[in-house]
């Protein structure tokens, strides 16, 4: 009899937050992120990657390693290395990456900086989300 | 048929019973004139104000430069901003659409890429917004804008424009979401209107493209 072929996901080897949940506060942690709720207020994951899934709707400053968009995302993005921008993605912000992909189709509303070396701003990630618009433009 | 497609090489085909245009490429005078002038600048900072182009992303972040992006066609069709007056005729909330819109804290950009919005902007936003763009430019800098001329047809599709090459653009029509059509012209501007529009401005130098298009070059 044959085998089932085993679907490797590569979601369970990272935390992962999943679309009926709502966080509202500061998000941060050690280790990679997959998020496809909501989070509302500031996320931090110095040194690991975000990846903000399809159902993902983000109300917050991020600052992160690497950060992946498929979702919605209301804050400004600080990435050390990489942004990637889906084609399902909305990004209502400033991005500031050393290296950005974006694919045709993607939202953005702000501005885009690509440096050799992003500076961590501490005070910039956390910001609360209700003076987002006022950062961000 | 569909002699209302810009630039040679664009199609139309039909997919699930809907028209769907293909991409077409275009030259551009003025693209090239713009590139021009801003290759004599250092730390350069652009607003593209067009439908968001990955490639145009890519182009000007792989050269150092800094660049804002912000739909306004999309933004402008926010039913919120659809109001009544006093006496109850339908009206459009410009403040509203400047507090969320063009509302950004830089108030020197080298160059805007204005493409061809001023022909699908809502005619109450048309000046607010040009009125908004000129305070957010530093003196010397550029702006492009294309306009349509009337040959070109009430169905020519509000389009994405991708720069292909230094006087090259790919464009790309966009559908508007929903509807499954695409967004139609909402006027034409002829020679006067343009200088009017842009009488805030220090000069402004046309192009007078093969394809229907007025394309113009304005130093702020």
């Amino acid at each position: 009899m044959a085998e089932t072929p085993k679907i490797v996901d590569r979601r369970s080897d990272i935390a992962s937050i999943g679309k009926s949940v709502v966080i509202k506060g500061e998000l941060s942690g050690s280790e990679d992120l997959y998020l496809d709720g909501e989070v509302e207020g500031s996320i931090v994951l110095n040194g690991n990657s975000l990846t903000v899934g399809p159902n993902g709707r983000v109300r917050a400053h991020i600052k992160a390693r690497e950060v992946i968009v498929h979702g919605k995302v209301d804050g400004n993005i600080l990435s050390a290395q990489r942004v990637e921008l889906r084609r399902s993605a909305a990004v209502l912000g400033d991005i500031s990456s050393q290296r950005i992909m974006i694919e045709d189709g993607a939202y953005v509303k702000g501005s885009i900086d690509v440096q050799k070396d992003v500076k961590s701003s501490p005070a910039q990630a956390s910001v609360p989300a209700s003076q987002a618009a006022e950062v961000t433009k | 048929m569909f002699k209302w497609l810009r630039g040679g090489t664009g199609q139309a085909t039909a997919e699930g019973g809907r028209e769907v245009l293909s991409r077409s490429k275009r030259h551009s005078s003025a693209l090239k004139e713009l590139h021009r002038n801003l290759a004599r600048e250092e730390n350069i900072s652009i607003l593209d104000l067009g439908a968001t182009s990955a490639t145009n992303i890519s182009l000007f972040t792989g050269k150092g430069m800094k660049v804002c992006t912000e739909d306004l066609i999309v933004a402008s069709t926010d039913p919120d901003l659809q109001i009544k007056d006093f006496d109850g005729n339908p009206t459009y909330d410009v403040d509203r659409f400047l507090k969320d819109n063009l509302a950004f804290e830089m108030r020197s950009f080298d160059a805007v890429l204005f493409w061809d919005i001023a022909d699908y902007l809502p005619e109450p936003l048309v000046k607010p917004v040009i009125e908004r763009i000129c305070s957010l430019m530093k003196p010397g800098g550029h702006l492009l804008a294309f306009f349509h001329t009337k040959d070109a047809g009430p169905n020519s599709p509000y389009s994405r424009y991708h720069i292909a090459g230094e006087d090259t653009l790919d464009v790309q029509p966009i559908p508007r979401k929903g509807s499954g059509g695409y967004y139609k012209l909402l006027r034409v501007f002829n020679n006067r209107h343009i200088e009017n529009l842009f009488r805030d401005f220090a000069s402004l130098k046309f192009f007078l493209a093969r394809d229907n298009m007025r394309e113009v070059l304005i130093i702020r």
